[in-house]
């Protein structure tokens, strides 16, 4: 496929997992149509386009679909070659990967246990929450960004969740782990990496996010 | 150039010998380290993988990897024979969906459906079976799901075509079936038959046995529990 095909994202503003490709789309400069799915009535496209887990984000080039987001944002990187997201070295693209699976197994998983419990279930959660922050925390240390001090680059938007949406998951869920005195490195990359013009532009209203998160909180919790 | 490529693992693991398979389909001669990971994991292992301290672990040249599928894309990298992955960035993004599928639905369900309780044990195995019709379509009757050589697909499914056969020999089950999974069934066979295949897998005779010992320590701790 040309890489000058046209191109749709299906997604919705307030998923994690839609802004990641926004991102990296708008990173690159390539166009595209955003069509906004509304999750409670899938469209009958977004389950042709992913039949086998109906989730959003999904990426359409050129007639074909390409789905999970972390799979777009490498199919991204390969078709359109400027401003690269993975480093060139297998070294280096095998050390995003490793970080970008941690962040999106241990910490989301940890994250979510503490989003949804109550009582010692949060309390544990929690712990294995700031176990997995603590160890980004040493990852960054000394540098801007994931990706180095200049740009940032595939872990950066991977991880990207926790400088906006996890603020929320926090209020939501009723517990607080972050904070600058407890980790200084994570605070400096979230202020660096929402400032980054692509990024800064492309975050869902706060409002919006509270109302998702309640209403995804009230659907799991126990009555 | 000499390289230095060690892989510490554990005999019985699907997610160790995924990587030997990698290494041994591109001609990679490789060191194995075997690790006592119930018992006794090495301080080489804790110091290569601090944050899962899990096998297996790819050492080459001194730097370390960690995780099957992170290790696997890194071989694909590094050395270009036989390779695992097409060159077409759609065609390797769909390979990449089906791996992670393989690994992250499929392989959790079986295993749940292998050793669930009786009164959790239909749903498990229906479950189990929604995942093994979703990844036989994939195949779309080719004789592996990288086509006519071995792909990352078939390697990430290394557990359906060996583990899950003696699972079920062990606890007396079927979930693949060849009247349900003609398909999949057929490629299990095409996929063991493959001699660098053979040569990664561990000893039916070791595994069937450890199976068995696990039923007879489920079927004691429930008799137990009841008591």
């Amino acid at each position: 496929m040309a890489a000058g095909e046209n191109v749709k994202l299906l997604g919705t503003r307030q998923s994690m997992f839609t802004q990641r490709v926004v991102w990296a789309l708008k990173l690159k400069g390539i166009e595209y149509e955003f069509i906004e799915e509304d999750l409670v009535n899938k469209s009958s496209l977004l389950l042709r386009l992913n039949p086998v887990h109906k989730k959003v984000p999904v990426l359409v080039h050129g007639g074909k679909s390409i789905i999970e987001s972390k799979i777009i944002l490498e199919y991204i990187d390969e078709t359109w070659k400027e401003t690269s997201l993975l480093p060139q070295h297998p070294q280096d693209r095998a050390y995003v990967r490793f970080w970008a699976a941690f962040i999106d197994d241990k910490l989301m998983e940890a994250s979510k246990k503490a989003f949804v419990s109550t009582g010692d279930d949060q309390v544990k959660a929690i712990e294995s929450t700031v176990e997995a922050l603590q160890l980004l925390e040493e990852e960054l240390h000394g540098k801007r960004f994931f990706g180095g001090d200049q740009e940032i680059g595939f872990l950066d938007i991977v991880a990207g969740w926790i400088a906006y949406w996890f603020q929320f998951i926090e209020e939501v869920g009723g517990f607080k782990v972050m904070d600058s005195t407890k980790f200084p490195c994570l605070d400096s990359w979230t202020k660096s990496f929402l400032q980054v013009p692509s990024i800064e532009q492309n975050l869902p209203p706060p409002d919006e996010l509270r109302n998702v998160f309640g209403a995804i909180r009230s659907s799991m919790c126990p009555k | 150039m000499s390289e230095e490529v060690k892989v510490f693992g554990f005999w019985c693991s699907p997610f160790s010998r995924r990587v030997e398979l990698a290494l041994k389909l591109k001609g990679v001669q490789y060191e194995y380290i075997e690790e006592d990971v119930f018992k006794n994991k090495s301080p080489l292992l804790l110091k290569y993988n601090p944050v899962h301290k899990k096998i297996p672990v790819l050492l080459h040249n001194g730097k370390p990897i960690a995780e099957s599928l992170v290790i696997l894309e890194y071989i694909e990298e590094t050395w270009k024979a036989n390779p695992i992955l097409p060159e077409d960035p759609y065609e390797k993004a769909m390979v990449r969906f089906w791996t992670k599928f393989a690994d992250e639905k499929c392989l959790p369900a079986l295993w749940k459906a292998g050793w669930s309780p009786e009164n959790e044990r239909e749903k498990a195995v229906d479950e189990a079976c929604e995942c093994l019709k979703t990844l036989e379509s994939a195949l779309k009757g080719k004789r592996f799901f990288g086509g006519e050589t071995v792909g990352l697909v078939d390697i990430a499914a290394n557990f359906i075509a060996f583990w899950l056969r003696l699972i079920q020999e062990a606890t007396g089950q079927e979930l693949l079936s060849a009247e349900k999974f003609p398909d999949l069934f057929k490629w299990t066979d095409e996929f063991g038959s493959c001699s660098v295949v053979k040569e990664s897998l561990p000893p039916r005779d070791k595994l069937l046995a450890f199976f068995k010992a696990r039923v007879a320590e489920a079927m004691d701790a429930q008799t137990n529990a009841s008591k």
